[in-house]
């Protein structure tokens, strides 16, 4: 790192954050408004209402209807795109630096004041059952949602944030204003606005748009016990009308504030990460030429999320690429990395963040994590230390408890009939 | 030297210098972050192929990663991730292209990489043959989506003669007979200095970034590319339609009509005529379809999804060398029949062909474009790609006047482009009709 990335954060009088960093890049300026409205608080009963919020909550305000926002935001050239994960439900765009004021207050007005009419609730929903369908017939999405399902059990993280055709068809208008009043609060809310503004000026405009909201406490779904690992797991979904076949193999992991997150981080590059996919492509990919991608991703979060790895083969190599994951695997838990490749992915992720930080997309999607889980505003600075500091002995130490092959589950959906082994 | 609109004081203008050998090498120093960023582009896509060594363009890129005289081939690995750098390249219709980018301190190793990459790899025939299952595992998950395939077979209905036809991935039974000498022949004819753009954008001075490509790539040797003249796509007489039925859940429609080349005049009028259609999308092949365009209040978008036909409906008019196509495409709400979308669409754009566009729509899709085009320019990445992008397929010339063309668009180029480019009898309708 040249130098620190030095962001301005200010909590509003009513809970609010705001995050603001000048770039002159462009005149333009990006705002992200992250709500802790995430999928988690679905209840068992009645999945995919976050996700439902997310697709209505711009659709009429109680200052416009869905058509005055849509002009307004369209006669700007503006994009607000509406989003849910699991722990937060944002809303994101890029505007012109002279539209900005009329652009935040109209995010504003999306986030505190939505208004749900009955009649874009009807047609969203059939939106939605469309995703779902879709959904249905990609053998990718069905691979991670079967592996997260199997993972998880009945735990959030288990849950598909979409819910079910039938869970959609239940949820209406009152439903979707509930879950806004419970979720959607100022001490839930960081804004970060990223671009060619003074800080000062944008945390002002922040404080006009928002400084007069109230609402109660912001409570994240946080502890709730995953299921223990025991054992190999395996599932087969047969999707006949496919030419190529989906694996997703995975374990439950750890929450982002763990000690070990960092090894974990390094482990995850080596393994299915670094330049094509890390350990797992070089073998995949470079050496057998059995799957176009193949690599793993880790989703430390709140609560102790997934490893996932992922390839795409053709229905003949199905075996053959899972028996290779699992060979893979088992080198990391038997010898751990050598120093090299350690030193390498460090290399890597350090030398990483300037191109994380270029645009002003992504400083603020940057912002936003480090706000999300408590960084600190110089993580920027003080994350090369912390990813040097981890040694081989931390990464084969976190391979044996996380990655055993053992006690892999492992989901493929396509052309395939089984069995797995 | 035309410049680029500044976008900040630290941006200078391109220079533009061609080698003795014909390489044309394009700088531009971008002080906002300490990166740079290198594409190397070369004047060969699908269009450069004849049946039987369909996907050859694409599956050479492939092999372009794996070794050279210089950099053997477990090597190639970390020279960038080193440096925090991205790699990677491309191949459409009349492209391939190669990028890296990194911090600033990289440039001097993304360079002998580019130039390794035009005139050395290896083509080791173990390479090649393991490499053919891994297209064909590409091709094979393209086939997994409906949209993608739909996107094929309505491309490949609506081009009779000219080579846009066959997708860039190529023909499966091409991909299973191609041999190590076809790859290697395309490659040695393709992949020289005469037929390639390099870019250079970002945190570089410009003299120095100038010898180091001179001592990279000064020395290459060219090619006798003997590029032949494309087939002229005849004029279509009348509506074609297909139809894929095979198991699905959901149902999509597809139409296209034969669209200008980025040169031609009506190119820019179209581009207006599709904002108001469905919205500003920009004209970035790496960026700009990353993200929605803003398109609720679009015609297409309130005809058929505020209505509750369609869940999603978009448009493509991408920039080409030759002439292309301009396409729609709808998802049907689940449970609503596909000819009633068919009819919406249809009528739309009948609509716009009969009675063009108003002058508010005019401002409104030129406030859009102007918009998508400062998003767009976002960082060095998308600079780089935009020059070599236009160098390749026209001049790059053609990107610092953007914002120009698109404001001296007139209501009545809108309205007669509307009128002579979405004539029924030029456009092809696709479906996909799902068996559940």
């Amino acid at each position: 790192m040249i130098a620190g990335l030095a962001p301005t954060r200010e909590v509003l009088a009513n809970g609010v954050t705001v995050l603001a960093k000048r770039t002159s890049t462009t005149p333009a300026v990006t705002l992200i408004a992250n709500l802790r409205a995430g999928s988690v608080h679905d209840t068992a009963e009645l999945p995919g209402v976050a996700h439902f919020v997310s697709r209505t909550i711009d659709r009429g305000t109680e200052r416009y209807s869905a058509d005055e926002l849509a002009e307004q935001l369209d006669s700007r050239g503006v994009t607000l795109a509406a989003s849910v994960t699991r722990h937060a439900l944002s809303l994101a765009c890029t505007c012109l630096v002279e539209d900005l004021d009329d652009v935040l207050g109209l995010v504003a007005d999306v986030v505190m004041r939505p208004s749900f009419p009955a009649a874009e609730v009807d047609r969203r929903r059939g939106e939605i059952v469309t995703l779902i369908r879709q959904d249905e017939d990609n053998p990718s999405v069905v691979a991670v949602e079967t592996l997260m399902s199997m993972l998880y059990g009945s735990h959030p993280y288990g849950v598909r944030a979409r819910g079910t055709v039938a869970s959609v068809e239940h949820i209406d208008r009152q439903v979707l204003q509930r879950f806004h009043a419970a979720h959607c609060v100022p001490k839930g809310l960081s804004l970060a606005v990223v671009g060619d503004i003074d800080p000062a000026r944008a945390i002002d405009a922040a404080r006009t748009t928002f400084g007069d909201w109230t609402g109660g406490e912001s409570v994240d779904v946080t502890g709730m016990p995953v299921p223990p690992a025991s054992g190999r797991h395996s599932h087969v979904v047969s999707m006949m009308n496919k030419s190529q076949t989906d694996i997703a193999y995975g374990f439950a992991t750890i929450t982002r504030q763990d000690a070990s997150y960092y090894a974990y981080s390094l482990m995850n590059n080596i393994l299915g990460q670094y330049s094509l996919g890390g350990r797992l492509g070089d073998s995949i990919r470079e050496q057998q030429g059995m799957a176009y991608y193949v690599f793993s991703s880790l989703d430390a979060n709140l609560m102790p999320g997934p490893l996932v790895i992922r390839a795409g083969v053709s229905p003949a190599n199905v075996t053959k690429a899972v028996a290779s994951i699992d060979t893979e695997l088992q080198k990391l838990v038997d010898s751990g990395p050598t120093e090299q490749e350690l030193q390498e992915s460090k290399q890597y992720l350090i030398g990483s963040m300037p191109r994380t930080l270029e645009t002003n997309m992504g400083i603020a999607s940057y912002l936003q994590t480090v706000e999300f889980f408590g960084l600190g505003l110089d993580y920027d600075v003080r994350m090369p230390d912390l990813l040097r500091a981890v040694t081989p002995a931390h990464v084969h130490d976190v391979a044996r408890r996380a990655i055993d092959p053992a006690n892999a589950t492992v989901v493929v959906a396509g052309p395939f009939q089984g069995p797995l082994s | 030297m035309p410049a680029l609109e500044p976008a900040a004081q630290s941006t200078s203008p391109v220079y533009e210098e061609v080698l003795e050998n014909g390489l044309r090498v394009l700088i531009q120093s971008v002080h906002t972050a300490p990166l740079a960023t290198v594409w190397c582009w070369y004047r060969v896509g699908s269009r450069d192929e004849v049946p039987g060594l369909t996907g050859v363009s694409h599956w050479v890129e492939h092999m372009n990663f794996k070794g050279t005289t210089n950099i053997p081939r477990d090597q190639i690995k970390g020279i960038i991730e080193k440096y925090g750098g991205y790699w990677n390249g491309y191949t459409w219709i009349d492209q391939t292209t190669y990028t890296e980018t990194a911090t600033r301190d990289a440039l001097d190793h993304m360079l002998f990489i580019e130039a390794e990459r035009m005139r050395s790899c290896l083509y080791d025939p173990a390479d090649c043959e393991s490499e053919r299952t891994v297209i064909i595992s590409e091709l094979q998950g393209g086939e997994n989506d409906p949209e993608q395939l739909l996107d094929q077979e309505l491309t490949a209905t609506a081009f009779r003669a000219h080579s846009y036809r066959h997708p860039t991935i190529g023909w499966l039974s091409d991909l299973q007979t191609m041999t190590r000498e076809d790859l290697y022949g395309h490659y040695r004819r393709f992949y020289a200095p005469n037929n390639a753009t390099l870019v250079i954008v970002g945190d570089v001075d410009r003299a120095n970034a100038m010898r180091e490509a001179v001592k990279h790539f000064g020395t290459l040797e060219q090619s006798d590319v003997r590029r032949r003249a494309s087939t002229v796509e005849p004029e279509q007489l009348g509506e074609r339609r297909m139809t894929i039925s095979k198991e699905g859940t959901t149902a999509y429609l597809k139409v296209g009509f034969h669209a200008p080349g980025v040169t031609h005049d009506d190119f820019f009028p179209l581009l207006v005529l599709d904002t108001v259609l469905t919205g500003a999308k920009g004209l970035n092949l790496w960026a700009s379809f990353r993200t929605l365009p803003p398109q609720r209040s679009a015609r297409l978008y309130q005809a058929l999804v505020n209505s509750g036909l369609a869940s999603a409906v978009n448009g493509a008019l991408l920039p080409t060398e030759e002439p292309f196509l301009y396409t729609i495409s709808v998802t049907a709400t689940d449970g609503v029949a596909l000819d009633r979308v068919e009819a919406v669409t249809l009528a739309e754009l009948e609509r716009a062909r009969t009675n063009g566009i108003t002058p508010q729509e005019l401002q409104k899709a030129k406030n859009q474009l102007r918009a998508r085009l400062v998003f767009e320019n976002d960082s060095i990445t998308n600079i780089a790609h935009q020059l070599g992008f236009f160098q390749t397929i026209a001049s790059w010339h053609v990107y610092p006047s953007l914002s120009q063309r698109i404001e001296a668009v007139t209501l009545a180029e809108v309205n007669r482009v509307a009128g002579d480019r979405l004539k029924p009898t030029s456009r092809t309708v696709g479906r996909f009709e799902p068996i559940r």
